[in-house]
């Protein structure tokens, strides 16, 4: 296999990026990473785009500990959304992220409609950010529904935030929901620009010395190679359901595993769980889907892959 | 530390790191996970002693730590280990030589055990914050229980000389006090040294001489003595904690502890963090 095989760009919505690999929200800061690692971090930065751990609106601290658990090839977490919120990561965070040299792909979640128009409306405005990515994994406080779970909320909530930028909406869709590819279509239907799939699964683990739930925030969600099987499946429903670029997640460790979701019909792969192992997992990846792409006749749907 | 700085803040997701919780200060690690030769395994009663050469690495500070995996990692108890495992490092020797200290409590630490000489360790490192110098002409005493004399070993070293305080369950666990330059030692049993806690023989010294900077490292039941003791006497203390940890270099968020500025991210913000910025050294989820 030739480890040296140039990479190929790669159009997300109207984003150029060098490769198609990125990070899944949530797995890599960048900024903690450049205080660990100095400004080797800026020289390889390992993803294609950098997309940001979820921001609310409300600062949060998040679950209390413990946050994690392992599994048989795979991780339960239930960190919580901590975040700065909005005011100050508007403040602090954005303007260390423009020193990136890659784009800038902010993800945003809301309790409520108005709480997304205001998080839309506030990073539309800025320079630094390329594309926003909705995290519509959590419930709707005044519905009570989880928005991702159900299409009516995603289409009723696209309404509203769609008109209020140009620059593309990735919607995030949760794995516990249904009937997925609907989702993904009411978000399509919606103008939405693509989809990202899949978050974690809900899953629980209990602490073996007393019995009752080891995680802080009761249950969790599993990341990892575990998950792997459940994204594919997902990755490739989906894309028979919708026309829009699809940002496959979920369990991948090496080229092959971001190949198998874009032979399922992805345009771009997120790393998530493989960067805690190696923080320069990125980089490896792109290396060997490049080079397993460039030996590779394999073909999606009879024309000839562009990976 | 006045009254003012005290006050409980608002809690707030990101480390506030305006000014740090540790007097410490870190070495970067170079970004990517690297192979490391084993060039000796020595067991020391219930521990192993890896050695490896690290030639990629930079010299990484007392109380620092790298996360750690074998090249064979996974198929243990549970199909576990699946993340790399926190470590101190033990030792910091001449030519890019760095020693870890181990402890088999689980799959992570069984598979790191069984590394021979001549096979990799891959690790991610320095990471965190290590210890920081005493200040006020305060003499150093170092406190240790069980595995957690590690970090203790290679401050020994750099400080050129400290007192050091050890505890241990028993006489096989006992045997890591040998890794540590003249340390009075504890056993739970009495098999050897003082019968008790480490923590009767702090109190011993800090009676007779308070105007210690206090470096310590051990279970949580035994930091939170300590915390409580040094309080007491306004005597300073530098914890080195614990907490699961799935990357160690501020991605997950997995690995918060509570401080009186809110959570911080143990594995940027710490592992070492001032005893005065703590309402409590329990960590969630650490001990037996
Ligand atoms: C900064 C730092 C420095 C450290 N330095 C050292 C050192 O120098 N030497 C040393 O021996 N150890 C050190 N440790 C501790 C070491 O990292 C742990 O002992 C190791 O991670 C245990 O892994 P394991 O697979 O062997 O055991 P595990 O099975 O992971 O068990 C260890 C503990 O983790 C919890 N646990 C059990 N099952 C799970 C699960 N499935 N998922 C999550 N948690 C679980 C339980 O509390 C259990 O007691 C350090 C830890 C930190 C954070
Ligand atoms: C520790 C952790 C934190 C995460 N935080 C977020 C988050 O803040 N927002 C989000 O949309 N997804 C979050 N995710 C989900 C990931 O982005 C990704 O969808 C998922 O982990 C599957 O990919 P993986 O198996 O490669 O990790 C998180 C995942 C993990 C493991
Ligand atoms: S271990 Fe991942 S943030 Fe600390």
């Amino acid at each position: 296999m030739n480890a040296h095989a140039a990479a190929t760009p790669t159009e997300l919505s109207g984003i150029e990026l060098a490769h198609p690999i990125i990070n899944g929200s949530g797995t890599f800061d960048a900024i903690a990473a450049r205080r660990v690692f100095g400004d080797a971090l800026i020289g390889q930065f390992p993803f294609a785009a950098f997309v940001s751990k979820t921001v609310t609106v409300a600062p949060r601290e998040g679950n209390p500990p413990p946050r994690l658990w392992e599994t048989p090839g795979g991780l339960i977490n239930s960190i919580g959304l901590p975040n700065k919120g909005l005011r100050r990561y508007l403040a602090e965070d954005l303007p260390e992220l423009a020193a990136l040299p890659v784009p800038l792909i902010v993800n945003v979640m809301g309790f409520t409609g108005d709480e997304v128009v205001e998080l839309v409306s506030a990073f539309s405005v800025r320079d630094e950010v390329a594309a926003l990515e909705l995290n519509v994994s959590c419930p709707n406080v005044e519905t009570g529904l989880v928005m991702g779970a159900d299409p009516g909320e995603v289409t009723a909530l696209l309404r509203r935030v769609r008109p209020l930028t140009e620059k593309p909406l990735i919607v995030k869709l949760t794995p516990n929901a249904t009937d997925v590819v609907a989702v993904a279509r009411a978000a399509q239907d919606a103008g939405a620009s693509a989809v990202s799939l899949i978050n974690t699964i809900r899953g629980m683990a209990l602490d073996p010395r007393t019995g009752h739930p080891w995680l802080g925030g009761t249950t969790g969600g599993v990341s990892g190679p575990a998950v792997r099987a459940v994204a594919l499946a997902q990755v490739h429903a989906v894309a028979r359901g919708v026309g829009i670029p699809i940002v496959a997640m979920g369990g991948v460790q090496n080229g092959r595993d971001a190949l198998d979701l874009i032979m399922a019909g992805a345009t771009v792969v997120a790393v998530g769980t493989e960067s805690f192992r190696d923080p320069a997992a990125g980089t490896r990846i792109s290396r060997e889907l490049a080079a397993l792409c460039e030996n590779s006749s394999i073909s999606r749907h009879g024309t000839p892959l562009n990976c | 530390m006045s009254a003012e700085q005290r006050v409980r803040r608002p809690l707030s997701a990101d480390s506030p790191a305006r000014r740090p919780l540790s007097a410490g200060s870190r070495v970067l690690a170079p970004f990517s996970r690297r192979a490391a030769r084993v060039l000796e395994r020595r067991v020391y009663g219930a521990y192993v002693v890896l050695r490896c050469a690290d030639p990629d690495g930079p010299r990484p500070r007392a109380g620092q730590f790298y996360m750690l995996a074998a090249r064979r990692w996974g198929g243990g108890d549970g199909e576990r280990p699946f993340l790399p495992r926190a470590f101190s490092v033990l030792r910091s020797g001449a030519d890019h030589e760095r020693a870890f200290l181990i402890e088999d409590v689980g799959p992570g630490t069984h598979r790191l055990c069984e590394l021979q000489a001549g096979e990799d360790l891959l690790l991610v490192g320095p990471l965190g914050l290590g210890f920081g110098a005493p200040e006020d002409a305060r003499r150093p005493l170092l406190v240790g229980g069980g595995v957690g004399i590690a970090p203790l070993a290679i401050w020994q070293d750099e400080l050129g000389g400290a007192s050091a305080l050890v505890g241990f369950r028993d006489a096989p666990r006992a045997e890591g006090a040998r890794l540590l330059a003249d340390a009075r030692v504890a056993t739970d049993d009495g098999s050897v040294g003082h019968r008790g806690l480490v923590t009767d023989l702090l109190r011993e010294e800090l009676d007779g001489d308070a105007h210690a900077t206090v470096y310590a490292c051990g279970p949580p039941a035994m930091l939170e003595s300590v915390r409580v003791l040094c309080a007491a006497r306004e005597t300073p203390a530098q914890l080195a904690l614990e907490s699961g940890m799935a990357c160690g270099f501020g991605a997950c968020f997995g690995c918060v502890v509570p401080t009186r500025r809110g959570y911080i991210r143990l594995c940027v913000d710490g592992p070492v963090v001032d005893a005065a910025e703590l309402e409590t050294a329990m960590v969630a989820g650490m001990g037996h």
